[in-house]
């Protein structure tokens, strides 16, 4: 399954659900302001670079260059393009959007 | 003043009145429309020639992060504009430092010069308005 998050971690608690029920076997995607909680030095990234040990986490990139966020992402999470979203939706059997 | 209208047009009418306008801002630009449209109301106060004040916290602080580039997501990036309001005489932006800290930034990550202030202080800056404005 790939879980889409797409609230700020700091104002909804849409990330850590998803954490909390992403198997190995699936994968996350941060979209729109989900893409914060991928950012060095905070609370959340600690948990998102925990969870790329088993899962990959990916992040849309024109969210992060909106954002002000290009090369704060913190390492092990893969950008994607909208392109590369459409590949992901279409590599998984389901999506579950966490919003 | 009636509730109604918030002070605004009241201003107008008695043109001289100056009061205390604090916006305080807690959304992240992007994802919903508040952002936004507290830039615009700021500027509509501006043309008023009120006394304001602008505060950024909890999420709020990702507004004034520089570096965006939006081309991507196809949305107009209106972070140039915060660095307008000098122009209209709004020099007070504070950012409340236990945000700043906990999303990973720092003073120089911002595209406008900002002052710092405890959540303390916040609270006092808050206590001393005439109009709160929340997005």
């Amino acid at each position: 399954m790939l879980h889409t998050v797409n609230k700020s971690p700091f104002e909804r608690n849409a990330l850590d659900s998803c954490l909390a029920h992403a198997k190995k076997g699936s994968a996350i995607l941060l979209i729109e302001d989900g893409v914060y909680a991928a950012l060095k030095g905070t609370a959340p990234a600690k948990k998102i670079e925990q969870t790329t040990k088993t899962v990959p986490v990916y992040a849309l990139q024109a969210d992060v260059e909106a954002r002000g966020m290009t090369g704060r992402v913190v390492d092990g999470v893969k950008m994607v393009d909208y392109g590369g979203f459409v590949d992901l939706v279409a590599e998984y059997p389901a999506v579950q959007s966490w919003l | 003043m009636t509730e109604s209208t918030g002070g605004i047009e009241m201003e107008e009418a008695t043109s001289g009145v100056v009061k205390k306008f604090l916006y305080v801002n807690r959304k992240a630009p992007y994802g919903t429309i508040y952002a936004l449209e507290s830039l615009e109301v700021v500027l509509v106060a501006a043309a008023f020639d009120q006394d304001v004040s602008l505060a950024f916290l909890d999420d709020g602080v990702y507004q004034i992060v520089k570096g965006q580039h939006t081309k991507g997501i196809d949305v107009k990036n209106f972070s140039p504009t915060y660095r307008a309001l000098e122009g209209y005489d709004i020099e007070k932006l504070y950012v409340e430092k236990e945000s700043m800290e906990a999303r990973g930034l720092k003073t120089e990550d911002f595209l406008v010069d900002v002052k710092v202030v405890s959540a303390a202080e916040m609270t006092d800056i808050m206590t001393g308005q005439d109009v709160v404005l929340s997005f």
